[in-house]
């Protein structure tokens, strides 16, 4: 198995609504049980913002956090697949790859990114 | 014909296993829309689910729901082999027994011919459920297989779907109309292609529900290349909570004084499109009147929506080009909400949005597959048809809907009349729990005197528990081969294929149990012709000179886009005399509908405040002070379906119901404390969501729940009345054309208490029986009082 030690998860969660196809791709591809995933979804808000307009009055975000079992799906790396997450997010919100690519890609991706580096 | 996609269907792959590339229709349950996936079999075993990266709509990703098909293909739970149980043990979980598909058909056939002989086919009804592939099989099923007119949708009003378009049949003159996302093999990059500046999603939340084939997430795709959106509903959603995106949170039930209010301003402000309203609308002074009625101090009184927040909206709506309008449930779960969707296509034709690149697609007449469902109908005389039940009291209804009248038939089948019911044929539908009958302990205790009952489905259910004599186990969408068909024929803007990759014990398709049902059963209608269901798949591409390809080699392809021609009305492509112009009586999109005028109905869209709220029913606002609103979906479940797939039940263990957190307060209850909501029509327990996002005034109840984990036989019922929203809900509380239901709107109260199972009475509530012979209506306070009583 190649190194993906400098390889992070990118997530753009200003779209992430919580489908909960990452959980359930990784917990399939993984054979996890209901309940224990590579990837978990959290909640921020909502919160009614001060100062609010008709346009923007939300403060309400959906944030997957790789859990301690995300190894990046490496064996599907090795066979150039993506990460099941990846590759099935509803909202094509996340990306794979070297964490100085994923931050490069991220300066082009305007608010809300985040990038993780689980291994 | 040069392909569109060129892929192989199945790839062999050095494990041994192969690829099989397929669209996803059901079941398991979605709407058609035709997913790309990739199922990796072995040993005749599906192995590992993938999306298809190929396929041009949904590019690789999929939903939970299909990513779990392994889970759902084997669970233990699912029933692969038919079985049948004595009549008189119906309700028993435990009396069902092994039998031959020969058995199976044996006991149809002579069930049948029983029937036939004492009563006539006509005493034969059957039940289909909404969305899934069977509900374009439920009517070959009913008229050219059982041979009977009586095909039963069985939601109040036929509230799903129907209302909305029946209501672009009237006045528009075509099918199902839809939000245009490029319906091209190069989708956004279409040079004919415009992209969407405003989307409206009015009652809809397509991100979960893919309503008729629309695949939610292409909002997703829209929405970073630009696209804003506007949000019309009693819950703030994720959709709407997006910077730069508005929600206009309505109080429920209150669509149509909007819609008006919407219009008032486009046309008092002059923002319309004169060229298509002079040129393309009928009655646009009356409308112009009209919408004087609807001042906005007036609408946000009557919707809880502030004035300048409607007149924002409606300024953005009529200025951007394109915009579009999608309709959703809320549309139909109204009986105003024929006058709410005749107001919400009336700003889309007066802006000029209608089968515009960008605006809303109009369906091709030219494309027609899927039309067995209607041609099924030829194998029944004039006489026959004469019998569907109900449909002599609704010819509005009748004029666009192939089915007895819902709300009528309950009634034929607590009263014998015009004659009596003896026979049920359950496709694939779990009435009971709150999907889609109203009242559903009254369908219960009206099906269970049937004589015969037979039931198709992949697990055991409620419904099919408490009535059926026969079960036939279905098979999934990956075990047959078959055609996903959007808007299910009436606006074909693509077509996919399910091609099938492997088999699990003796289940079958819908198609193949109408071939083998019909063969022996009616032999004079055409399922005796063929020699398997492949010749049938073959025939239906035969009819259609825009589809020049055979089954197979649809297979291959796997997604096809027919030809997409804009502005058809300018090209004489919708009328059936060739002529430019919308096919109604007068040629034009009908602002003033001449067919309402000739039913008796207000021509012109109207509010009528719905008949269940604390202004309908000042004598009962106190005790009810609450709206409640239900059936908003998730990612988790289609409708009913999945609650005993583990890892999907994981997503949403408990059945919902949405407070706001001062609410909340008032009544001291804490976000996951079990809430009993109740009015004078039922109750059901929920688990309480504390969230801003719903107004001080509503509340939100989760739908379709039912605990598969919890005992079967009756009067449990695996608890399908334990939290049953639709217990909550009238009977025949249906507007002047014979749709709606106030599914979406409709008076209560809550109160805390300990759990689901603390039901602090006997769970099978009976109805008054004075709101039984008012069909649930509540006349005046005298009435009122006997039902507190």
């Amino acid at each position: 198995m190649a190194d993906y030690s400098n390889y992070g998860l990118l997530v753009d969660y200003k779209y992430c609504d919580n489908c909960g196809s990452c959980v359930v791709g990784c917990q399939e591809i993984k054979d996890l049980p209901a309940g224990k995933s590579g990837i978990q979804v959290f909640e921020k808000g909502p919160f009614r913002k001060d100062n609010d307009t008709l346009d923007d009055r939300w403060d309400w975000d959906y944030i997957p956090v790789p859990t301690d079992l995300c190894d990046l799906c490496a064996a599907r790396l090795d066979e150039g697949e993506k990460p099941m997450c990846v590759k099935h997010c509803l909202t094509f919100c996340l990306d794979f790859g070297p964490v100085e690519e994923l931050a490069k890609k991220s300066e082009k991706l305007g608010e809300k990114v985040a990038i993780y580096k689980p291994m | 014909m040069d392909k569109q996609f060129d892929h192989e269907w199945q790839t062999p792959q050095p494990d041994g296993s192969t690829i099989f590339r397929t669209c996803a229709w059901s079941p398991p349950g979605d709407h058609p829309v035709g997913c790309g996936v990739e199922l990796y079999v072995k040993d005749g075993k599906l192995i590992r689910v993938e999306g298809d990266e190929t396929n041009p709509i949904t590019q690789g990703r999929l939903c939970p729901r299909c990513l779990a098909l392994k889970d759902y293909t084997y669970d233990p739970k699912r029933i692969i082999y038919p079985m049948k149980r004595d009549p008189e043990k119906r309700g028993d979980a435990n009396a069902w027994e092994r039998i031959t598909w020969d058995e199976a058909y044996d006991l149809i056939k002579a069930w049948v011919d029983d029937i036939e002989k004492k009563y006539g086919r006509e005493a034969i009804v059957v039940f289909g459920g909404t969305g899934r592939e069977a509900c374009m099989f439920y009517y070959p099923m009913a008229f050219s297989v059982l041979n009977t007119p009586n095909l039963c949708y069985a939601q109040s009003g036929w509230s799903c779907y129907g209302p909305r378009s029946s209501v672009a049949d009237y006045i528009l003159g075509a099918g199902y109309p839809e939000l245009d996302t490029g319906y091209f093999p190069d989708r956004f990059d279409n040079p004919n292609y415009e992209l969407t500046k405003v989307v409206v999603e009015w009652g809809k939340m397509p991100l979960w529900s893919n309503g008729d084939g629309f695949f939610g997430h292409s909002l997703i795709d829209m929405m970073k290349r630009g696209t804003k959106f506007i949000v019309v509903d009693p819950r703030v959603t994720w959709l709407g909570a997006r910077k730069g995106n508005m929600t206009l949170q309505l109080k429920p039930g209150t669509d149509a004084s909007l819609a008006l209010g919407i219009l008032n301003v486009i046309i008092n402000e002059d923002l319309y499109d004169h060229d298509f309203v002079e040129n393309w609308c009928y009655g646009f002074d009356e409308l112009a009147e009209r919408v004087n009625e609807y001042p906005l101090e007036l609408v946000e009184k009557q919707t809880w929506v502030p004035a300048e927040e409607i007149r924002a909206a409606a300024r953005i709506m009529a200025t951007n080009h394109p915009m579009c309008i999608q309709w959703g449930l809320a549309i139909d779960q109204n009986k105003n909400g024929v006058q709410a969707g005749h107001a919400i296509l009336s700003i889309m034709a007066i802006t000029g949005n209608i089968d515009v690149p960008g605006g809303l697609t109009v369906g091709d007449p030219a494309v027609r597959l899927g039309h067995w469902c209607t041609d099924s109908r030829q194998y029944l005389s004039d006489e026959m048809w004469e019998k569907r039940i109900g449909v002599g009291k609704w010819p509005a209804f009748a004029a666009t809907m192939a089915s007895t009248h819902p709300d009528e038939t309950l009634e034929t089948l607590e009263t014998g009349e015009p004659y009596a019911v003896k026979m049920a044929w359950i496709n694939s539908s779990n009435f009971l729990s709150a999907t889609c009958s109203m009242q559903n302990q009254r369908w219960y205790k009206a099906l269970l005197p049937m004589e015969h009952t037979v039931a198709t489905d992949l697990f055991m259910n409620p419904t099919i528990e408490a009535l059926a004599d026969l079960f036939l186990p279905m098979t999934t969408y990956a075990e047959h081969d078959g055609f996903v068909i959007p808007y299910y024929m009436s606006n074909n803007v693509w077509l996919g294929c399910m091609a099938k990759a492997f088999s699990t014990g003796e289940t079958k398709s819908d198609l193949e149990i109408c071939y083998e049902v019909g063969r022996r059963v009616t032999p004079k209608a055409n399922w005796s012709k063929y020699n398997n269901v492949h010749e049938w798949l073959d025939e239906q591409l035969d009819d259609e000179p825009l589809l020049p390809f055979t089954f197979d080699e649809f297979k291959e392809m796997g997604v096809y886009f027919p030809p997409m021609t804009y502005r058809k009305y300018e090209k004489g492509m919708l009328r059936n005399d060739g002529q430019p112009g919308f096919n109604t009586v007068t040629g034009k999109f009908e602002l003033y509908s001449v067919l309402y005028d000739a039913w008796g109905e207000d021509p012109m869209p109207y509010f009528e405040e719905p008949n269940y709220t604390q202004v309908s029913q000042p004598q009962l606002a106190e005790k009810y002070p609450l709206m409640a609103t239900s059936g908003a979906r998730v990612s988790a479940f289609f409708h009913s379906e999945q609650r005993q797939i583990p890892r999907l039940r994981a997503l949403n263990p408990d059945p919902l119901v949405e407070i706001n957190p001062k609410t909340a307060e008032k009544y001291g209850i804490e976000d996951g404390d079990w809430v009993q909501v109740y009015n004078m029509f039922g109750k059901g327990n929920w688990r309480a969501k504390v969230t801003p996002t719903i107004d001080e005034r509503t509340v939100h109840c989760q739908h379709g729940w039912w605990f598969p984990e919890e005992d079967g036989s009756a009067p449990n019922l695996y608890g399908v009345f334990k939290s049953n929203f639709n217990l909550l809900l009238p009977h025949y509380n249906v507007g002047n054309l014979g749709f709606g239901t106030p599914a979406k709107g409709i008076m209560v109260n809550m109160r805390k208490v300990s759990s689901l199972d603390d039901q602090n009475e006997s769970n099978f509530k009976q109805i008054p029986p004075t709101l039984v012979e008012s069909h649930g209506w509540i006349k005046d306070a005298e009435t009122a009082r006997e039902i507190l009583e």
